[in-house]
């Protein structure tokens, strides 16, 4: 466990109060409170289609909340000026799900782009330090290969190569074990929690992976039907005595009770003559 | 009653859809511009090799294919020119017939035509897969707006190769017409060179350069537009590719007659 997750005395780094998020007429996030403290491994987990994507989506500011207030490094986001966010944003870090490399660039230069972008130093510089980054996820020698020639755990980690190139303080990952066989998982958790060690580095983890979720987390929230069941260490998610908590803990689907009527009204609803 | 409340309800909803539509163009193209004007100086510039890059996609590469269109349909203009003309005992007035027609018209509408097809796909379907691949999202959380980095590198090489392309085609058109006319009313190509620069003014060669600036702005945001709302899988990405190419070919349609109109009056 992380000390600085622990002391109640620093700030939170990112702060949210009340989101509630909506896809057309869907609720998706309901009333959702989340503080993630400075140095922390914060997991965010649950199930297919819980929000756990949509809360990401909405801390990385790519979609408006309905209603609510999310706070990064004590800056709300919904009310930040476009310059105010463009700054904001080169002290945050992604990995996404896919990777999502620029397929028409090499790993060097995707590793490269946020430093051409941001910064004003010279190719050389740039290109060594997009290097030290590769060699920091075990892709050393691997720059000159395009994003469609590595296999799944080395987009993951060029990604991961990419989202650290601007030293961030706070880095997000979107299921970093997905589509990834037992070893290369425990691998790039095995990084994960190497980075937060040497960069003291903010994470935040979404992921489905429960083996995973334990091994790097620190803190966890889990998330079910868009509603936070419980944000705590890993040892009292575990102790946890919330039937939803421990079906998602122990992969026990949930069972529905069927109303009849209600069933038949689906079955029947848009059908003519019925 | 229930079939004409539905008929209204969906026409006021294609409408809205429309208008909705047109307001993401324009405001594409506002900030396209806000980036290309404004943009170097917050430290953001539109970079130039991006842009180079853009337009030997748009223009260089697509040389060929609109100079070979261009020569045909200048051929094409000749044969039925003389044609038509023979039955007045007119056809020497076919030189000013095709030079008209080509630096005003069938020019830029060719180049046009050959750029929505060929670069308004590519540039539907690039941005579509970004989108997809979660590419334009790694730029927006990376702190690079998306319009800066993909809109206005194609908006910008598109306004300088499009009249570039439209003064090739309007050439291999000429050139096309005049070996046609040479051959058949024993011109030779220099008296039908000289013929068409005695019959054409700067007026006529810049209304086929003025179009040619708009259709490119039509061509590159409604290509980008399509891109950008890519949903739905590879069914959704041929379909908006699709919709790109069909839309920027009617675009250009209409918006040459509206021109033609006024600059013709």
């Amino acid at each position: 466990m992380n000390q600085a997750a622990l002391n109640p005395a620093v700030d939170p780094v990112i702060e949210v109060t009340n989101l509630v998020a909506y896809y057309g007429e869907r609720r998706i996030l309901d009333e959702i409170d989340l503080q993630v403290e400075r140095g922390e491994i914060h997991v965010v987990m649950g199930g297919s289609g819980s929000g756990k994507s949509t809360l990401l989506r909405h801390l990385l500011s790519l979609n408006r909340p309905a209603s609510g207030e999310i706070r990064l490094f004590g800056e709300a986001v919904n009310h930040l000026s476009a310059r105010a966010l463009h700054r904001l944003r080169q002290r945050i870090g992604v990995s996404f799900q896919g990777g999502a490399l620029f397929n028409s660039l090499n790993v060097e230069e995707n590793v490269a782009f946020p430093l051409r972008e941001h910064t004003r130093l010279d190719d050389n510089t740039i290109r060594i330090m997009a290097r030290m980054k590769l060699e920091v996820v075990n892709l050393a020698g691997f720059g000159q290969l395009m994003p469609a020639q590595l296999s799944g755990g080395m987009i993951k980690r060029a990604a991961l190569a990419r989202a650290i190139v601007m030293d961030p303080q706070l880095l997000f990952f979107d299921e970093p074990s997905a589509g990834l066989d037992p070893v290369v998982s425990a691998d790039l958790d095995e990084l994960i929690l190497r980075l937060r060690d040497a960069m003291g580095v903010t994470i935040v983890v979404v992921t489905h992976e429960l083996e995973s979720a334990f091994r790097i987390a620190d803190r966890i929230t889990v998330l079910d039907k868009g509603k936070i069941l419980i944000t705590a260490t890993t040892d009292e998610v575990k102790q946890c005595d919330n039937p939803r908590v421990q079906n998602l803990l122990n992969r026990r689907t949930e069972e529905i009770t069927v109303d009849a009527d209600e069933y038949l009204q689906r079955l029947t609803d848009d059908l003519n003559g019925l | 009653m229930t079939s004409l409340v539905r008929f209204i309800e969906q026409t006021g909803r294609s409408s809205l859809t429309a208008l909705e539509e047109i307001g993401y163009h324009a405001a594409l193209f506002s900030e396209s511009l806000y980036w290309l004007l404004v943009g170097p100086f917050l430290g953001q510039p539109v970079r130039l090799p991006t842009i180079a890059a853009e337009m030997m996609k748009i223009g260089v590469l697509a040389l060929p294919v609109v100079a070979l269109l261009s020569f045909s349909n200048g051929v094409m203009m000749a044969i039925q020119g003389i044609a038509t003309l023979q039955e007045f005992d007119a056809e020497s007035q076919v030189v000013p017939g095709i030079a008209y027609s080509v630096t005003r018209e069938f020019g830029v509408l060719i180049a046009a035509i050959v750029v929505a097809g060929r670069s308004g796909s590519a540039i539907a379907a690039r941005i579509g897969s970004m989108q997809m691949s979660q590419e334009v999202d790694a730029l927006r959380v990376m702190g690079i707006e998306p319009v800066r980095h993909l809109v206005a590198p194609i908006l910008f090489a598109m306004l300088l190769m499009m009249p570039v392309l439209t003064l090739c085609a309007d050439t291999a058109a000429l050139i096309g017409g005049g070996l046609y006319t040479g051959i058949v009313l024993k011109l030779s190509l220099s008296t039908f060179i000289d013929r068409c620069f005695d019959t054409l003014a700067l007026y006529d060669l810049m209304q086929g350069l003025l179009k040619s600036l708009v259709f490119g702005v039509l061509i590159s945001l409604i290509a980008c537009a399509n891109g950008f709302s890519v949903s739905g899988g590879a069914e959704g990405l041929g379909r908006a590719t699709t919709r790109s190419v069909v839309l920027s070919i009617a675009a250009i349609v209409v918006a040459d007659m509206i021109f033609t109109y006024f600059l013709n009056r």
